[in-house]
């Protein structure tokens, strides 16, 4: 007769307790539990009402030039205008953007010491500029990668921020259905690929991307962030070399926050002057 | 057809069928493969489609992994699978576990390909079989041709397949000939991945082998019929998914088992094989499953080292013996 089926572990929901909830922001709650719920199933999910103000905002489209604060320092190559042409609504837009996400990774953290996200949970705030000063310049058919610091690229990609809370708490709503956690969500609609664990892999993984872009003949291109830590990695100067020679078009973005884990940046490289390490490569100090 | 032309013939078809498809590795190119198994299609398809890498395993399988992620179909080979751990969190990390992570949004087409397992003479670092660590892994596709139709038919299913395959192949079959049908020349030709092969009927010992090991059970099959033994020989050709319905189907028609491996024994895939009949057949062994691997030990050099470390035809017709209770 065959053996009895293997027992399978029953992996238990953590119930979502509002109290605990709450202590994002009753607003907050009040959105994750309604899209939760089996009956926020057969609805829209709730629109997050804009904050109102002391006086307005300015939409207007009238171009404007602002002067980038702190000039571009370059490496083989001439460096940028320090002229930005823009308009008031992109600032506008730019800033709410930065701010949704700096109040996302705050509350992120916050379900994070609650245990409600579990594993680990790794914050972008003090960096959301990189990813929405990066989208102000590119197209959705252009391909970004990045490590596990990625809710911030996800939602400037345009994802859902509801689903990423989501994916966060380990729910079947999540960007990635509960099965990949902080560390891997994706949007593969609008070239976002990932959200990778191991430090420094994807690296090569964009320059691939860039390979396949290239390949295809697309005139699209690849930014592939990685930090200070990562910056070590013999990987990354493998695909550099590759992406060197066979002309690939990677953009490899540091995001130096100084610290590599929790090792401090002059302890861990001996030459802090990331955007001159690629050598034959152009480089950019932003 | 030797499995040289299999592997060539297979990628020409495939290459020219799919512009998608797209070689990469080192001496690839120029130099006509390591092994000659990519002669003649850089000239054939240039070299934006062959593409010669610099020795940066852990770099080129990372950009492959990458190109597939945008939907390419990458086939990188590793001049042997010894070097495949150089790049092995690419392989596991970002192709085995993509799909499963992005809850089905990114699939990875890529094929890794190479000799694996003992040459001749090679020494330690470079004879190793890898079979049991990828068939390890949720994910992959870990694939063991034998023959010429195995060669040319797995490669092709392979290269087809919307997820990551490792495909297996040995240095010393590579200049082996096979017969082979006629239906194996056509360019739609494949061979179906997760089903094993009978290569030889019989009634008293069922024999699992992959790769080489498939032509070493065959000759111990045919010394064991002269003493009256009658084995089947299986081979597996796919070891991940394994073919556990046609193990166990064998099993229970001669109720004995000796399981072939080249590389270490500890973790082995005979011990996969061993584990998957005592869940599903137990009460039809007769005898218990005999195991026969390399020796647990780094590969030696000298020739007559070497020759004890991997397993000969007389050992795997003693452990058939006692598998049959008529050791000497």
């Amino acid at each position: 007769p065959p053996s009895a089926p293997v027992p399978r572990h029953r992996i238990p929901q953590i119930p979502l307790n509002p109290a605990r909830a709450s202590r994002a922001s009753p607003a907050m709650a009040a959105a994750i539990l309604r899209r939760l719920s089996p009956a926020a199933a057969q609805r829209a999910p709730p629109r997050l009402l804009p904050p109102t103000l002391a006086r307005g905002v300015s939409d207007s489209t009238e171009p404007l030039t602002v002067e980038t604060s702190v000039p571009f320092t370059s490496h083989i190559v001439d460096p940028p205008s320090r002229d930005v042409s823009t308009t008031p609504r992109e600032l506008a837009a730019a800033f709410r953007d930065m701010a949704l996400m700096r109040r996302a990774e705050i509350a992120a953290d916050s379900l994070y010491k609650a245990k409600l996200i579990r594993g680990f949970c790794h914050l972008y705030d003090g960096q959301e500029a990189v990813a929405v000063g990066m989208e102000a310049a590119i197209t959705r058919r252009d391909a970004i990668i990045t490590a596990y610091r990625d809710h911030c690229l996800y939602l400037a990609r345009g994802g859902d921020l509801v689903a990423a809370f989501a994916e966060l708490m380990g729910r079947v709503d999540g960007c990635s259905r509960g099965k990949g956690g902080s560390m891997h969500f994706y949007k593969k609609d609008a070239n976002f690929y990932g959200g990778h664990g191991i430090v420094g892999a994807q690296v090569p993984l964009g320059c691939g991307l860039a390979f396949a872009q290239r390949y295809r003949k697309e005139g699209t291109v690849t930014f592939d962030l990685y930090g200070d830590g990562a910056a070590n990695q013999g990987q990354l100067f493998e695909a550099l070399n590759m992406a060197a020679l066979w002309k690939l078009p990677v953009i490899l973005v540091c995001e130096n926050n100084h610290y590599g884990m929790g090792t401090a940046e002059w302890k861990a490289s001996k030459s802090p002057a990331y955007y001159k390490r690629g050598d034959y490569v152009p480089g950019l100090k932003v | 057809m030797t499995v040289r032309e299999a592997l060539n013939s297979a990628l020409d078809e495939e290459m020219s069928a799919d512009p998608s498809v797209f070689l990469m590795g080192e001496e690839v190119g120029e130099y006509q493969g390591a092994y000659k198994i990519t002669k003649g299609l850089l000239d054939k398809y240039g070299p934006d489609r062959v593409l010669d890498t610099p020795i940066t395993e852990a770099g080129f399988t990372g950009i492959g992994v990458g190109a597939a992620y945008q939907g390419l179909r990458p086939v990188v080979e590793f001049m042997t699978f010894n070097f495949s751990m150089q790049a092995i969190d690419h392989i596991i990390n970002s192709a085995a576990k993509s799909n499963y992570m992005s809850a089905g949004q990114i699939s990875v087409p890529i094929v890794f390909r190479g000799p694996n397992g003992a040459a001749a003479g090679v020494g330690a670092q470079h004879s190793q079989c890898y079979a049991a660590w990828y068939a390890h892994v949720p994910g992959l596709k870990v694939l063991t041709p034998y023959s010429a139709e195995d060669a040319r038919g797995l490669l092709k299913a392979a290269i087809r397949d919307p997820d990551p395959v490792v495909f297996l192949e040995n240095e010393l079959l590579y200049g082996e000939s096979f017969p082979i049908k006629a239906e194996v020349l056509d360019s739609s030709f494949s061979v179906p991945i997760g089903k094993a092969k009978i290569e030889r009927e019989g009634k008293d010992v069922t024999i699992t082998a992959f790769s080489k090991m498939v032509g070493y059970a065959l000759q111990a099959a045919e010394i064991l019929s002269k003493e009256g033994i009658s084995a089947e020989v299986i081979n597996l050709r796919s070891i991940r998914p394994l073919d556990r319905a046609a193990i166990n189907a064998s099993v229970r028609k001669t109720n004995r088992l000796v399981t072939v491996e080249e590389g270490f024994p500890q973790h082995g895939v005979g011990a996969e094989i061993c584990m998957s009949v005592v869940e599903d057949s137990f009460e039809y062994l007769d005898a218990p499953v005999e195991r026969i691997a390399g020796a647990d030990v780094p590969m030696p050099y000298a020739a007559n080292l070497e020759r004890l470390a991997v397993p000969q035809v007389e050992d795997i017709v003693r452990a058939a013996k006692r598998a049959c209770y008529r050791s000497s």
